[in-house]
């Protein structure tokens, strides 16, 4: 493990983080774009982590720990929407939910 | 009394507060009560002040009775302080004695009007005298200005009273050759309470210049300070305060040029033309310039001016009081040239003199306008004289007081205008023969016109019948305060009777403490010869004028009317008041309406607004266009936010 070394850590964050943002703009269903800010997430608490090790500082973990517990919160309150959404246009594609516009 | 003599000021203000707020829920009865009873209490305060003053020893009859400090900022320090001494003193008696009896007069005159507008007229109407209070009771000139500007809006909101009034068109002159002259409209009231406001305001532009130039030289706006100081001042700077304070009076007391205004202030009701217009507040100028004394003693050549200027108006307004076809302008043209008289006499320095005409002309003027309103008010609201006739047997009372008015304009012997006026001319004589034959030929106009107005209107036979047939006497409310000035009319002039009668010219002793101190008033220069050859002159020509007016106007019309065709160029120039209001109009009132269309049009309408209305007209434009921006799908919300972030983390990085 100790060989592993840190900027692996990070490309890996990146890459995680590339392909969440990709999947927030590209997805429609809008549970899926749910799962990609979970993944957006997650490369971020990774990338604390990494540098929490490599600073050898505790801050990094405790973040993460708040992060999740965010998460969590945001997860629910996500699906709360979601179910209401469905109820209301039967649908969770995004492009049919266009009502909040100027 | 004399340390409580704020309440003269206090009690009209309360009359105000109580009229103004709750009077058209209190009944005529009651608001009738409240005006005419508060300015009592100030009469009354006012004549126990004046008594308890004439106790005093002559030189401790001035007492100045701070209340609280209006203005303190750094060295400026003005302070709400009154000074009863002699000459306020006189004044408050006056205008509060006049303004009881008109006060009195209004509770029938204005009987006729709806509870809110009759509340509406006695809440001014205190104010007025208030205001007008305040001013001669004043102890620094900035209070004096403040009451002389709050006088000034009592007078706009009067004159305009009658607000929903228009112009009044007048019927042309008929001359006997068959020509007509055209007559100009009178000014509707709204129209001539601006006019009065914005003329006067010309003066007291002057006014405050001449206030600032006090304060800029002594550092100090108290009478008192001002006048101990003065003979230090160089003389051009004492000259250019007492002229600059003088164009203020022009236009308070409407002399030339800006004379225009008061015969349009006709248009409001007549007890505020016998009041305002005529006893009170237009002699405000001469009231200041008599204040001032010790200033203009120490400058001739602004005296000088104050004198011409005075005689000048006298014959000016006279000659064209000759002419009029309302008789109340008649009466205003009159207070015009009465007016000027008395400048003529304050600027020869007869102070004393100025102060007695002051008295007796309101006395007599206030009642020759409400005989004049007991007319109106008998003919519903006809005020041309062309339309009367005969009136003396319907209006007997009305009649009777008007003549003694007109006695007392005209300078009959022995009545209050007589010896008033016979003082100023002895005065003015011994000044300058020219000012003394100026204010001569004056009185001949002046008999002339009065007694023309009285026999077109009250001798003769009646001109229009129907009009005649509905005429009646006017109510007692209003015929007692006539007989009450026509008494003081008569008697008025035992207050300061010639010296060569050999009887104590009372006002003129009473007013010494304050003018002799300065004036060398008791040099005498004339003989008794002189003096009784002047009287005797003087009474003359009271007579031949009425005489003459008797001959021209109830026996020999024809000759009249003949007279007016060969002279019609001067009857037109007379009629049109020598043309002065419209050259004012197309000088003045219209450069300054192109001015304002253009400013209003050019700078206002397109470079204010447009900025204005383009900064609107941006966020509008600007909105409408970020709003298609919004049109509701989440992706694309999303991809502005990352776009966001991105710019935000380039910046951070490559910074």
């Amino acid at each position: 493990m100790q060989d592993v070394p840190t900027t692996w850590f990070l490309l890996l964050g990146a890459i995680l983080f590339t392909i969440g943002a990709v999947g927030v703009l590209v997805r429609r269903n809008i549970l899926v774009m749910l799962m990609c800010i979970e993944l957006m997430m997650n490369a971020v608490n990774l990338t604390f982590v990494a540098l929490g090790r490599e600073l050898g500082s505790l801050t990094g973990q405790v973040v993460v720990f708040f992060t999740i517990v965010v998460a969590a919160v945001e997860v629910t309150v996500g699906l709360a929407i979601l179910i209401e959404l469905n109820r209301l246009y039967q649908t969770a594609d995004v492009d049919e939910v266009a009502g909040l516009k100027g | 009394m004399l340390h409580s003599i704020w309440l003269v000021i206090a009690a009209p203000l309360a009359g105000v507060l109580l009229n103004g707020l709750l009077g058209r829920h209190l009944g005529r009865a009651f608001v009738g009560l409240v005006g005419v009873g508060s300015v009592g209490v100030s009469f009354v305060v006012g004549a126990l002040a004046l008594i308890e003053l004439g106790a005093l020893p002559a030189a401790e009859r001035s007492i100045g009775v701070g209340m609280w400090d209006w203005i303190t900022i750094g060295s400026l320090q003005v302070g709400m302080t009154l000074r009863a001494d002699a000459l306020s003193l006189w004044m408050v008696l006056v205008v509060s004695g006049v303004s009881l009896l008109i006060h009195l007069y209004s509770v029938g005159y204005m009987g006729h009007e709806d509870e809110r507008m009759f509340a509406r007229f006695f809440a001014y109407l205190n104010l007025f005298v208030a205001s007008m209070l305040l001013l001669v009771l004043a102890d620094n000139y900035l209070l004096l200005y403040a009451g002389w500007e709050l006088v000034g809006v009592c007078s706009y909101l009067l004159i305009g009273f009658w607000f929903h009034k228009g112009d009044e068109e007048q019927a042309p002159v008929v001359l006997v050759d068959g020509s007509q002259v055209a007559v100009p409209p009178n000014l509707n009231p709204p129209d001539s309470g601006k006019k009065a406001f914005i003329v006067t305001r010309f003066g007291d532009f002057g006014f405050a210049l001449g206030v600032f130039l006090i304060w800029s030289t002594f550092g100090t706006l108290n009478f008192t300070d001002v006048f101990a100081a003065a003979p230090q001042v160089p003389t051009a700077t004492i000259t250019a305060i007492t002229l600059l304070l003088f164009m203020g009076a022009i236009g308070k007391s409407a002399q030339l040029p800006l004379s225009v205004w008061l015969p349009d202030a006709m248009a409001g009701p007549t007890p505020v033309s016998a009041l305002i217009h005529a006893a009170t507040m237009v002699t405000a100028g001469v009231y200041m310039v008599a204040r001032n004394h010790v200033l203009y003693d120490l400058a001739p050549t602004s005296s000088l001016v104050v004198a011409i200027v005075g005689a000048v108006t006298a014959l000016y307004a006279a000659t064209i009081a000759l002419v009029q076809v309302d008789l109340k302008r008649v009466l205003a043209y009159s207070t015009i040239s009465q007016l000027g008289y008395m400048f003529l006499a304050v600027g020869v320095g007869a102070y004393a003199a100025g102060m007695f005409h002051l008295t007796t002309h309101a006395f007599f003027k206030a009642l020759l306008f409400l005989a004049a309103g007991s007319v109106m008010h008998a003919l519903h609201d006809v005020i041309d004289i062309r339309r009367m006739g005969g009136l003396r047997r319907k209006m007997p009372v009305t009649w009777l007081t008007f003549l003694v008015g007109a006695l007392a304009l005209a300078g009959f012997p022995l009545t209050a205008g007589f010896f008033s006026k016979d003082e100023i001319l002895l005065k003015a004589f011994e000044f300058s023969p020219w000012l003394w034959a100026v204010g001569l030929l004056t009185a001949l106009v002046t008999a002339l016109y009065t007694f023309r107005a009285l026999i077109v209107a009250f001798w003769g036979q009646p001109r229009d019948w129907p009009l005649y047939e509905k005429a009646h006497e006017s109510p007692p409310i209003m015929t007692a305060p006539l007989a009450i000035l026509a008494i003081l009319a008569l008697l008025g002039g035992l207050l300061g009777l010639p010296i060569v009668f050999g009887v104590p010219n009372w006002l003129s002793e009473w007013l010494a403490p304050i003018f002799a101190a300065h004036a060398p008033a008791e040099k005498h220069m004339l003989s008794v010869t002189t003096e009784w050859l002047l009287l005797g002159i003087s009474a003359a020509v009271a007579l031949v004028g009425i005489a003459l007016a008797y001959w021209l106007y109830a026996q020999r019309g024809d000759i009249t009317a003949r007279l007016t065709v060969t002279l019609r160029p001067i009857f037109v120039l007379l009629i049109n008041k020598y043309y002065l209001d419209d050259i004012y109009n197309a000088v003045f009132a219209r450069g300054g309406q192109r001015l304002a269309a253009l400013l209003a049009q050019g700078l206002d309408k397109a470079a204010i607004d447009g900025i204005v209305d383009g900064g609107a007209r941006l966020f509008v434009r600007g909105g409408a266009w970020l709003t298609q921006f919004e049109d509701g799908h989440i992706p694309h919300y999303a991809l502005g936010m990352f776009v966001g972030a991105l710019v935000l983390v380039a910046y951070l990085v490559l910074r």
